[in-house]
């Protein structure tokens, strides 16, 4: 029946659909639904860089406007992977440049940008609107300078915790006059010193400013007055936030602050004085998103004080200096909290200030939407995670750390297994889950028969034999991402099922069991598979014995085959 | 539980295998990861035993991790802390940032029957540390050489701060940036008036700006 709809009306039905699972389902239902669906498809995600090529983008969605690229594994974020893997995003902007697609929005993860790149990206679309960077490397100010010049309608600068090479601060300058269309501007990653008075002029023309997140060589002279320029920030990122509160600084401060009632989300706090906090009371009531994992300065009283006031928070993230009794605090106060994020703050040190799962379990009692976490701790219980799973079956992300690798429940010396195991069970709709602690191959049973949405897991140093691994490949229908390090999974898990894989977006191993003959394996019956080796040995060649274990083994789907980018530390088999 | 539970507890010898305690061992694929003392076999993972020395001493904590020594060169220098695994635990490089540790330092004050500790990272500029350690040591007065004005005397003693840094020398605090100080400041002391006679300049000493 619907053959006999105009394109024009089935257009209208997908443009409804924003979901990218959604569209690439329905793009294969029929060639005419895959047609109408490719043209009039704006966005596409791409969670890894070297599963497609820039070629074949474009040739399938000529009318892309906004791309999200993922390239390096997780693990790249521990210092697992070297530097020079890949991920470089400028042939990307370079087949995009030069086949004419109206760009309008590029979102990176995790990938190499270098600051041709950033020129060549400003120079080639004369629609974009909105950069946006997360734990990216291999640009400077210089690259900025380039966007914040040619961009004429840049919409959003978007920096999150990316390595910036140079800091020199005249990019900011380099928004013309004429640049008014600014909604969001987050450099607080840059560590260089910005032009103060470029800053302040660049609020002052940019009405829509929304977002805006400073670095931490932003003085407080200066917020007063940026504050002043946008009373209609909806988030703020502060940068310096060190003044004596008795000073007339302070008070003009207060003054700023008062008038911004539209912050909901408030990070940064990148230098504070605890004894200043007092200033930011007032607009705390509207807060939904607080982050102040990057002030370890602040804990104890001023710390709580401060979260008393923070009634609708939706989302935290903090240090473990909060301690389980600050924890407490936040059970009781913040009733609506969905996402919690503890962070060490000493995360190699005897962890005198770490939280325990007594904190957690104050939380899980007191938050009954939390749906999300992320805690490092110094120790878990069995009884504790049995506790939570009753308390708050609603996780969708669950990612524990405890400190110490692979430390048992301390008060029944048990592995952590039946915890983990009331976790899965509990939360049906669990996507994310990262294990830590002593585990056997039994938390993999459970993972197995019970986690049947689980789309990512992360495994350290867990297990005891192939099986562990092998549970999770047979009952995790859903997986797409694996992860797992120093683990006994040799050949015999790897080789049960090649075919899993090509479900999967991607499988990282590394310090585990498998044999470079058993990853050459997986490469001969795959071929629609990249598995790269990376050995980052000093031996220039690898070792060819087929019994050597491999270091690290990273293998993907993908439908473009072997990448011509791979660095010398790096074999694709 | 199964009794592969029962290899986890430290009194249960499985059999079968035999290790000594403190011995790192590579295992062969697929054995089992726990050895019959219970212990946690870390060491079956290559290149692990580089970087870790198990060893067990009579340890309450339950956690067989406690104690250990730390074979690589840029490890931590106390000898109880954690073993450090490359990538654990799982913190991005950048979320470092997030670990600035307080610089305590101790501060002496002639005359004083007790020293006091200041968290150097609390302040930004020297004027503030200097407000701070005033209000701490409330009934003395200390010299500011920065702002060239004397600061309210109460008893008439005035105090020069001084500081020892890393190479153990005694200097005047204010004579370089602020971090730098921070960074080499290994104690304070603030010293009678008196006794810096002959050292403490009669003209403020050019600093660069207090922060």
């Amino acid at each position: 029946m619907m053959n006999y709809f105009p394109d024009e009306v089935l257009e209208h039905v997908f443009d409804s659909i924003a979901s990218h699972k959604d569209r690439n389902s329905v793009s294969l239902v029929c060639k005419s639904w895959y047609r109408i669906e490719r043209y009039s498809r704006r966005r596409v995600f791409i969670g890894n860089c070297y599963s497609i090529s820039p070629e074949r983008l474009i040739a399938r969605f000529p009318g892309l406007k906004s791309l999200t690229l993922k390239g390096k594994p997780h693990f790249a974020d521990f210092n697992l992977v070297p530097y020079d893997w890949g991920g470089f995003v400028y042939p990307w902007i370079k087949a995009l440049a030069e086949s004419g697609i109206g760009l309008e929005e590029l979102r990176l993860k995790r990938m190499v940008v270098s600051d041709e790149s950033l020129e060549l990206l400003s120079k080639s679309f004369a629609n974009f609107k909105s950069l946006v960077l997360v734990s990216c490397e291999g640009f400077s100010a210089d690259g900025l300078a380039a966007v914040a010049a040619n961009c004429r309608f840049l919409r959003e600068l978007d920096l999150q915790e990316n390595e910036v090479d140079d800091h020199r601060g005249h990019w900011l300058s380099c928004f013309p006059e004429s640049c008014t269309s600014l909604v969001s501007l987050n450099f607080a990653c840059l560590k260089g010193e910005v032009n103060l008075g470029a800053l302040e002029r660049l609020v002052s023309r940019s009405p829509n400013l929304k977002s805006l997140r400073l670095n931490r060589l932003v003085p407080l002279d200066t917020l007063q007055k940026l504050l002043m320029r946008a009373p209609q920030l909806v988030d703020l990122g502060i940068g310096s936030y060190v003044h004596d509160p008795s000073s007339e600084a302070s008070n003009k401060l207060k003054h700023a602050i008062q008038r911004c009632k539209s912050i909901v989300s408030l990070s940064g706090f990148l230098e504070v004085a605890p004894r200043c906090m007092s200033a930011i009371y007032p607009i705390c009531g509207n807060l939904t998103t607080l982050n102040l994992s990057y002030a370890p300065g602040l804990h104890g009283n001023k710390l709580t004080k401060l979260i008393q006031h923070c009634r609708k928070l939706q989302r935290l993230w903090i240090l473990d200096r909060i301690g389980d009794k600050g924890l407490g605090v936040v059970a009781s106060t913040c009733k609506e909290l969905q996402e919690l994020r503890v962070f060490p703050s000493d995360p190699f040190g005897a962890g005198n200030d770490a939280v325990t799962e007594e904190g957690l379990v104050l939380v899980s009692a007191g938050c009954p939407k939390l749906n999300s976490l992320l805690y490092f701790c110094q120790q878990m219980t069995n009884a504790a995670l049995i506790t939570v799973a009753r308390n708050c079956p609603n996780f969708i992300r669950f990612r524990l750390c405890i400190l110490d690798p692979v430390k048992p429940d301390p008060v029944t010396n048990q592995p952590l297994d039946e915890g983990f195991g009331a976790i899965v069970q509990s939360c049906k709709r669990l996507k994310r889950l990262s294990l830590s602690g002593l585990l056997t191959d039994q938390v993999f049973l459970y993972i197995g028969m019970y986690a049947e949405q689980l789309e990512m897991l992360s495994i350290a140093f867990a297990a005891d034999s192939d099986k562990g691994m092998l549970y999770v490949l047979n009952g995790c229908k859903k997986l797409r991402k694996l992860e797992i390090r120093d683990c006994p999974f040799g050949n015999s898990a790897l080789l049960e099922d090649v075919g899993k894989y090509e479900t999967m977006r991607s499988l990282w191993m590394s310090s585990c069991e498998v044999t470079l003959g058993g990853c050459k394996t997986v490469a001969e019956k795959m071929p629609s598979l990249n598995v790269e080796i990376i050995n980052e040995s000093d031996q220039t060649e690898f070792n060819l014995d087929e019994g050597q274990k491999v270091d690290k083994m990273y293998l993907y789907r993908t439908l473009v085959g072997h990448r011509k980018d791979a660095p010398e530390s790096v074999w694709i088999l | 539980m199964s009794s592969e539970n029962g290899k986890l507890l430290p009194e249960t010898d499985a059999g079968g295998l035999n290790f000594e305690a403190t011995e790192l061992t590579l295992g062969l694929p697929g054995e089992s990861r726990v050895t019959s003392d219970g212990v946690a076999k870390l060491g079956s993972k290559r290149g692990f035993s580089e970087t870790v020395d198990l060893s067990l001493g009579d340890n309450k904590n339950t956690n067989k991790f406690g104690q250990s020594q730390i074979d690589v060169p840029e490890a931590a220098k106390s000898p109880v802390s954690k073993a450090q695994v490359v990538g654990w635990p799982p913190v991005r490089g950048y979320a470092k940032r997030r670990t600035k540790s307080c610089k305590y330092v101790k501060v002496a004050v002639d005359g004083a029957p007790y020293l006091r500790k200041v968290d150097l990272e609390m302040y930004n500029t020297y004027q503030q540390l200097l407000t701070s350690l005033e209000d701490m040591f409330s009934c003395f007065t200390i010299r500011n050489y920065l702002s060239d004005k004397k600061l309210d005397q109460v008893n008439g003693i005035e105090y020069v701060p001084t500081y020892e840094d890393k190479d153990g020398d005694w200097m005047l605090v204010g004579d370089v940036p602020w971090q730098m100080f921070v960074e080499s400041c290994k104690r304070l002391r603030l010293m009678k008036s008196s006794e810096a006679v002959g050292l403490a300049p009669r003209t403020p000493p050019k600093c660069s700006s207090a922060s």
